[in-house]
């Protein structure tokens, strides 16, 4: 047997070797394949909104999982499930880690004021323990978060309607919370939260 | 002896330094390399930004005769008064930041095998060029038409002045006139585009001008996002009825032969005379004019190109990008120009380092606003064909605004449309 399994393992080995090789001669550089986003999410992924986000510096898992979503079609896009079917697995990946080492540049836009500080306090009642730290993206290694401080509102506006409107799910954790949110807060809470997270240039 | 710890940061900083600007400098000799782009439209312009993102020693120069840079996309909304010419004007300041030294010139030739460029009665030699020299527009093809002409009867397929004259026109047109819009044949610059301008018009019309009409006169039997265009008129201006805010004839019996600019009059491929009140003539196009009296075209009138560096098959070290060359599958776009920039660019920062260029990815993605809250797109993911002979949309991916899209996902596609826009100009010109 295990002369039998030895070589076995040397072609599989050599296959994959010979397979991941090919593999990478044909696809593109990480960079190659994020410049193709740019047009519409900026250079380096930091978009200069209003409407598309911003992706740079986009957390490796959540851009993973946004982009399977829309591949399945199990979360609604304007144009990205279009875009996303066109790409592989490896490739993803390499976009992710491309978008992932980009530095993060926060929205330069308007916001109310008057509402900032009200949506500091609800953003610590009902969403700082998942979107830790304001919604900043949070350091270190395998620490998933999404971009929130910072991000377009308009964009983050949409994402909520969506959704509400099922079209994106909602975490279980995040349905509570936010049903919680709009009884208590209705609207308000949710202009709130926007002004918060957007007056965090 | 003891090191502390700055001299130990001195001493790591000089290795670093070494490691990034010494050796590879030597190793790669992309240093003190001369690249001349060509035009500083939408693929010029990235291409410029892009090869300075790569490798900021290579000297980079943008040969352009403009101090600024008009968009043909979103011109359409400059049409029916949405946004100012002004919000559509872009300048070189942003590249000249980075570097790249701009010539506001002419070019008149490129000498493949002497690698110069002749610009204002100046030689800019190169190592590689990068040519983006948009269309050049066959006044000629319709007998009457000219560049003269221009002046009363805009094509206004290049932005700027052009866009000024036709949009003063549909501000001085009396209520019940008649515009008449004539597509070119393909292939041509931003395929949608005379159809989105037929929407931005309408929509003007019917706030200012009710009783008044748009007319294409079109040379083709079908045309880009035809589905969508149809539905988004007969929902926003009663398109199919008799108070239809616009009409569409198609080719081949529809497509103006011949004008009469004194009265604006067109005859069509079948005989029918009409007269319009405003009148855009879209002329049939083919590779810009630099293109041409280089060498760089083939019987079609555009210029063939491989398809992974876009280097001109008929004179190496020129690569051509954007509406003038050959891309087979992707159109003529603004964003297909900033894609294929960007490819070119990685593709010339590679051979001037001796290096085998990567493999290239490409897309395109294209919006049209059809009417207020109302905006329809197109995308496409492209690869390189095994034979290298296609760039070729990835099966399964890509396409239009699904038909019947409800009221909220039209009105959001007019949001991203705004967005692209913004950040597709940022990313070339920033």
């Amino acid at each position: 047997m295990a002369t039998r399994s030895f070589p076995l393992a040397l072609l599989a080995g050599a296959l994959a070797l010979g397979l991941s090789s090919a593999a990478s001669a044909d696809s593109a550089s990480a960079e190659m394949l994020a410049n193709t986003c740019a047009g519409c999410h900026g250079t380096r992924g930091a978009s200069v909104g209003p409407a598309t986000p911003i992706i740079g510096h986009m957390e490796r898992e959540t851009f993973k999982e946004t982009m399977k979503a829309f591949q399945e079609d199990e979360m609604y896009g304007t144009i990205m499930n279009r875009i996303a079917k066109g790409y592989t697995e490896e490739e993803i990946e390499k976009m992710a880690d491309y978008f992932f080492r980009q530095e993060y540049v926060p929205a330069k836009q308007p916001f109310n004021e008057k509402l900032v500080r009200k949506g500091e306090k609800l953003h610590r009642k009902y969403c700082e323990k998942c979107h830790e730290d304001g919604g900043r993206p949070v350091e270190g290694e395998d620490v998933e978060y999404a971009l929130l401080a910072g991000q377009w509102t308009p964009y983050l506006r949409y994402t909520m309607e969506d959704f509400r409107n099922h079209r994106r799910e909602m975490p279980k954790k995040m349905k509570k919370k936010i049903k919680r949110l709009l009884r208590k807060e209705g609207e308000k809470g949710l202009e709130a939260l926007f002004a918060y997270y957007a007056s965090q240039q | 002896m003891s090191m502390n710890r700055r001299d130990f940061m001195k001493a790591a900083g000089a290795v670093t330094a070494m490691g990034l600007f010494g050796a590879p400098h030597l190793a790669l000799g992309g240093g003190n390399k001369k690249v001349v782009i060509v035009g500083g439209g939408t693929g010029g312009a990235t291409a410029a930004k892009y090869l300075k993102m790569a490798d900021e020693r290579i000297q980079v120069t943008l040969i352009e005769p403009n101090a600024q840079y008009y968009t043909c996309y979103m011109s359409n909304e400059v049409l029916s008064g949405e946004r100012s010419l002004e919000s559509i004007k872009h300048g070189y300041a942003g590249l000249k930041n980075r570097g790249v030294q701009i010539v506001q010139a002419a070019a008149e030739v490129i000498d493949p095998v002497a690698k110069v460029v002749r610009a204002g009665g100046k030689d800019y030699p190169f190592d590689r060029c990068i040519v983006a020299p948009g269309i050049d527009l066959l006044y000629e093809r319709i007998e009457g038409y000219s560049e003269a002409a221009a002046a009363q009867i805009p094509h206004a397929w290049k932005a700027g002045e052009q866009t000024k004259i036709l949009r003063s026109q549909l501000e001085a047109m009396k209520d019940g006139g008649i515009v008449v819009i004539a597509p070119p044949p393909n292939p041509f610059r931003c395929p949608p585009g005379p159809y989105e301008r037929a929407s931005q018009i309408a929509m003007y019309l019917q706030a200012h001008k009710p009783k008044s009409k748009v007319l294409i006169l079109d040379a083709k039997q079908k045309f880009s996002k035809q589905g969508l265009f149809i539905q988004g008129w007969k929902r926003l201006y009663g398109y199919g009825t008799d108070n239809s805010l616009i009409e569409w004839q198609p080719g081949p019996d529809a497509a103006v032969v011949r004008v009469d600019v004194g009265t604006k009059t067109v005859e069509t491929d079948f005989g029918d005379e009409i007269q319009a009140d405003v009148l855009n003539l879209i002329p049939p196009q083919r590779a810009g004019k630099i293109a041409q009296v280089s060498d760089l075209t083939d019987e079609s009138g555009w210029c063939p190109v491989d398809k992974k560096t876009f280097e001109s098959t008929k004179h190496p070290g020129i690569h051509v990008i954007g509406d003038a060359c050959i891309a087979t599958k992707m159109p003529k776009s603004g964003y297909a120009a900033n894609s294929q920039a960007k490819v070119a660019a990685a593709a010339v920062a590679a051979l001037l380092k001796g290096a085998e260029p990567g493999t290239p990815a490409y897309v395109n993605t294209c919006y049209s606003i059809v009417g207020k809250d109302y905006g329809i797109s197109v995308a496409a993911v492209y690869r390189l064909s095994e034979d290298g002979k296609l760039i070729a949309p990835v099966k399964g991916a890509g396409g239009l605004t699904p038909m019947d899209a409800p009221d909220w996902a039209l009105a959001r596609e007019v949001q991203y449309a705004h967005s692209w826009y913004n950040n597709i100009v940022a990313d070339i010109f920033g």
